[in-house]
């Protein structure tokens, strides 16, 4: 009785296997897999056309899988030749255009996926959502009277009302305005939390995927490139191409000294964990902005060949005597001009490099 | 680091799906493909006949008549060309560009001839103009002239039948150039100005070449038209194709000639649709970004503001204020023993007709539009292009082709009920109403078809995704959401395709049962007994009907005034109007 239970708990809610997925016959992702465990909120994150949402619109069950399998706990929802219509799959899913059907009021809207609601439950339900999502009142308003922000609330109370056992977004928040986005991103995550879905956002949008979820795949080329959390896709980047996508930052040319330490353009940079190469490897090192610190008597000496002003801080483009180039971040109310010298050092905790 | 591990694959496999369901093939798809096919039989009849032998009386229609019915195609596609050009093109040019009064009601009222089928008024002119008609006779008693005295222009001849043709043919023009005129950026005529081009030279040199496209596309359209018509040449006794066809089979009793000469006809068709195609993708690349400004309008003074009216006024009364007028007084006259019970039947025939036939189109067309969109994939694609062709072919060809495969058809059954069963079965589908209503299909499964496909096209996929992911299957789906969201869409799906059927001439007339007659059908009959003024009261309906439509394109050229969105719904409705009745 214990082992079962704890089996059953132990299986993911979502597993995407070895999928593969093609449009007419161009492959847009190929032996793709990852897992997402019950209650988790995860993000597929990456550039346009990377093949992030055909794997949301095949967990969906709109596009078929060419190889592989997609389970819902220890249901298999798709393989090769064979999908479970998306109808049948019990899966909350809301888009980046809201997608509220505009000649039913909200509570239609909300109410869509339950059938046979009598008229009195279908307006506590409404109720009960649409305060969920912060618009209480709003039942008997069309869709067209609502701002985007409002919109996609509703278009989340829609999504979830059904009791979806995974909840896909699409880019969501992609058509909202910066602050707002930003706000709504927070608000859902404290939303699902509390309501333990399991959820998995995409988007191109990283600082969204970090504000709302527990884990992000990086995903290029339809692959996924790593799977970690926010924290580590910005301090430990397992590829090249995560490096450049997350954050900013310079490669520097470096050699390896020691197992710990590489000395690069910028002097020798001394990292808290070994390095996987010997030395003498050529290898190039990731510096984030954040790494560059002023110091008076610090030992690098930079001129500004550029800056970016960005309120709280400015960002500086410093250009070392050797011709490498690194980027800084300071508070704003250090100002220097552009042309004037100053001095930094390199105080990075660990060592993020790749071979060359 | 962390790569995600894979975890265990669960080992339970769910019931429902059986493997063999993957070998099925999707009904969606299947119905569609089989759907076009059907469509497609009458054509693929017709176009075999290039492979059969030439028989006896293809020679003699090759050594005698042939080269008639090629040269007065021509000839008639030629003369049609260039009326409904100057036509279309400068009423078009004058309603968009121009500002002088009563501008905006020749904007929709320009559209009016398009209620008239050319037939209908061909005889009405002939009921005015002919050597017994109201202005020969005044002319004759004014002068006291008498048979061979005068010379007066014949109206049933080739000028004639290009002249009525053109009258109610230059909307098409008319409306696809003025969705370009639309179009077009206004930037590029200001900076024309600003260099210093006059109106004249403007029109010359950007206006006129940027619409091009759009005024070939709706040149095409006329031109299918005036191939298509068989009234109108008849009862002027031009023999062309589509005459031909039919003295071939009823006169000669020749199907595979028929057949040979229809076959001929489709390949001037074939032409017209590729060129119409191809103009049209290429009006789309003319069609420039920026249209948030006003149209420049030149501001006509009172001499100018006369002849535009008289360019505007012309084709309108001559294309529908006078024959309507003419057509209302004689059905007055005689209404007292035109409309009795016959006529009420004869109503009733065309409306039920015309009513069953849009809606089953549009039912077909829901259903084909929509599982390209459910399966969008090869199959389904090409088997609503498929489809969509059959507004190109002449109602003549069309009957030919309907009646060779259901004949076979129908022969074969009966020589199998005789030999087995002993019993003849006779006609099954010759000369039933399922034969009438299958080439309506044919014929009218287009208008049906690009009207929903534009409907749905304006729903945003991620509707129908939504809907799916709460819970719902697509037919559900199509009734809870497209349905009401296309509401407009389907209305004018219906209305275009039950004006069409009540307009149809040829395709019914050879088609329908024995001693079944509609409007359109009785009104050749009186007209062709020459009681043009017995035939008033038939036509009189069929034209009243046919203004529906013009009524619907009239509301989206009101509304473009102010709105912006109204511009777009112009071209849209345009595109989707302009297709030959």
């Amino acid at each position: 009785m214990d082992a079962e239970y704890i089996k059953v708990t132990l299986m993911p809610l979502l597993q995407v296997n070895v999928v593969e997925i093609r449009y007419k016959n161009t492959v847009v992702t190929s032996d793709l897999s990852f897992h997402v465990n019950e209650g988790e909120i995860v993000s597929l994150l990456g550039p346009s056309g990377c093949g992030k949402t055909s794997i949301l619109r095949a967990i969906a069950g709109f596009e078929p899988v060419r190889e592989g399998e997609i389970f819902l706990a220890d249901q298999l929802m798709s393989y090769p030749g064979y999908v479970v219509p998306p109808e049948q799959r019990r899966l909350g899913m809301v888009f980046q255009d809201y997608s509220l059907f505009p000649h039913m009021t909200i509570q239609k809207n909300i109410c869509f996926g339950l059938r046979g609601l009598s008229n009195r439950a279908q307006i506590r339900v409404t109720d009960e959502m649409l305060t969920m999502v912060g618009l209480p009142g709003y039942n008997k308003r069309y869709p067209h009277e609502l701002s985007g922000g409002q919109q996609q609330r509703v278009a989340l109370a829609r999504a979830l009302a059904v009791k979806p056992r995974l909840l896909l977004m699409d880019e969501p928040f992609s058509s909202l305005d910066v602050e707002l986005r930003a706000r709504l991103s927070f608000e859902v995550r404290e939303i699902l939390k509390e309501q333990k879905i399991t959820a998995i956002l995409v988007t191109h949008n990283q600082l969204e995927a970090f504000a709302m979820c527990d884990m992000v795949g990086v995903m290029n080329h339809g692959r996924i490139l790593q799977w970690d959390t926010p924290f580590n896709l910005y301090h430990e980047p397992a590829d090249r191409f995560v490096a450049t996508f997350i954050g900013q930052g310079v490669f520097l040319q470096g050699t390896v000294l020691t197992p710990d330490s590489v000395d690069t353009e910028a002097g020798v940079i001394q990292g808290d964990a070994p390095l996987e190469w010997p030395a003498g490897t050529s290898v190039d090192v990731l510096v984030r902005p954040d790494d560059v610190v002023p110091d008076e008597h610090g030992p690098l000496h930079g001129k500004i060949v550029n800056k970016v002003f960005k309120g709280e801080d400015v960002m500086y483009t410093l250009q070392l005597p050797n011709g490498a180039s690194v980027m800084s971040v300071f508070p704003s109310h250090e100002q220097y001009d552009i042309g004037a010298m100053i001095n930094v050092r390199i105080a990075a905790d660990h060592v993020v490099a790749f071979a060359r | 680091m962390e790569k995600a591990p894979l975890p265990n694959r669960p080992k339970h496999r769910p019931v429902r799906h059986p493997r063999w369901r993957r070998y099925l093939p999707n009904p969606w798809v299947a119905g569609t493909v089989a759907i076009a096919t059907l469509i497609a039989l009458p054509v693929i009849t017709v176009t075999s006949f290039i492979f059969v032998p030439a028989g006896e009386v293809w020679d003699h229609l090759v050594a005698t008549v042939l080269q008639d019915y090629i040269v007065n195609s021509l000839i008639l596609m030629v003369g049609v060309a260039a009326g409904t050009l100057i036509i279309g093109v400068s009423t078009a040019w004058l309603t968009t560009m121009c500002s002088f009064p009563g501008r905006r009601i020749f904007e929709w009222a320009l559209l009016l001839p398009m209620a008239f089928p050319a037939y209908i008024i061909a005889y009405t002119y002939t009921g005015l103009l002919d050597f017994a008609g109201p202005v020969q006779t005044a002319l004759r008693e004014w002068f006291a002239w008498s048979y061979g005295d005068y010379w007066f222009p014949e109206l049933r001849s080739i000028g004639g039948a290009i002249v009525m043709l053109s009258l109610v043919l230059y909307p098409y023009v008319y409306l696809l150039s003025r969705a370009a005129f639309l179009e077009q950026s206004s930037h590029a005529m200001d900076a024309s100005r600003m260099l210093g081009c006059g109106p004249w030279r403007s029109f010359l040199l950007i206006s006129l070449p940027s619409a091009r496209p759009a005024i070939i596309a709706g040149l095409s359209l006329a031109l299918m038209e005036t191939l298509a018509d068989y009234g109108t040449v008849q009862y002027f006794g031009v023999s062309n194709f589509t005459t031909g066809i039919f003295r071939t089979w009823f006169g000669l009793g020749d199907a595979a000639a028929a057949a040979q000469l229809s076959a001929l006809l489709m390949t001037f068709v074939f032409a017209l649709i590729v060129i119409e195609r191809w103009s049209r993708s290429r009006a789309r690349y003319h069609m420039t970004g920026q249209r948030s400004t006003p149209l420049p309008t030149y501001r006509l003074r009172i001499g100018k503001t006369c002849l535009a009216w008289l360019a505007c006024g012309l084709p309108l009364t001559l294309g529908f204020l006078l024959p309507g007028g003419l057509l209302v007084s004689w059905s007055m006259a005689t209404a007292a023993y035109v409309v009795d019970d016959r006529f009420w039947q004869l109503v009733f025939n065309s409306v039920t007709l015309a009513g069953s036939a849009a809606l089953f189109a549009l039912l077909l067309a829901l259903y084909m539009a929509y599982s390209k969109r459910l399966t969008g994939g090869m199959g389904t694609n090409s088997a609503v292009r498929l489809a969509a062709m059959g507004y190109a072919i002449p109602g003549t060809v069309i009957a030919v082709g309907v009646m060779l495969p259901f004949g076979w058809f129908d022969n074969t059954i009966d020589a199998w009920a005789r030999e087995t069963f002993g019993v003849s079965t006779g006609l099954l589908l010759s000369g039933t109403l399922f034969a009438v209503m299958f080439a309506y299909m044919v014929r009218f499964l287009a208008v049906s078809l690009q009207t929903v496909e534009a409907g749905l096209g304006k729903i945003r996929p991620s509707m129908d995704e939504t809907a799916r992911s709460l819970g719902h299957r697509p037919l559900e789906v199509l009734g809870r959401i497209h349905l009401p969201l296309m509401r407009g869409s389907v209305l004018t799906a219906i209305l275009l395709v039950f004006v069409d059927v009540m307009k149809e001439l040829p395709a019914t007339l050879i088609l329908r049962p024995f001693n079944f007659n509609t409007l359109a059908v009785r009104a050749y009959e009186l007209a062709t007994d020459e009681r043009l003024m017995d035939a008033s009261s038939a036509a009189v309906a069929i034209v009243a009907a046919g203004i529906l439509p013009v009524i619907l394109l009239s509301r989206s050229i009101t509304r473009s005034r102010s709105a912006l969105q109204g511009r777009t719904a112009i071209t849209e409705t345009a595109r989707m109007a302009a297709q030959p009745a």
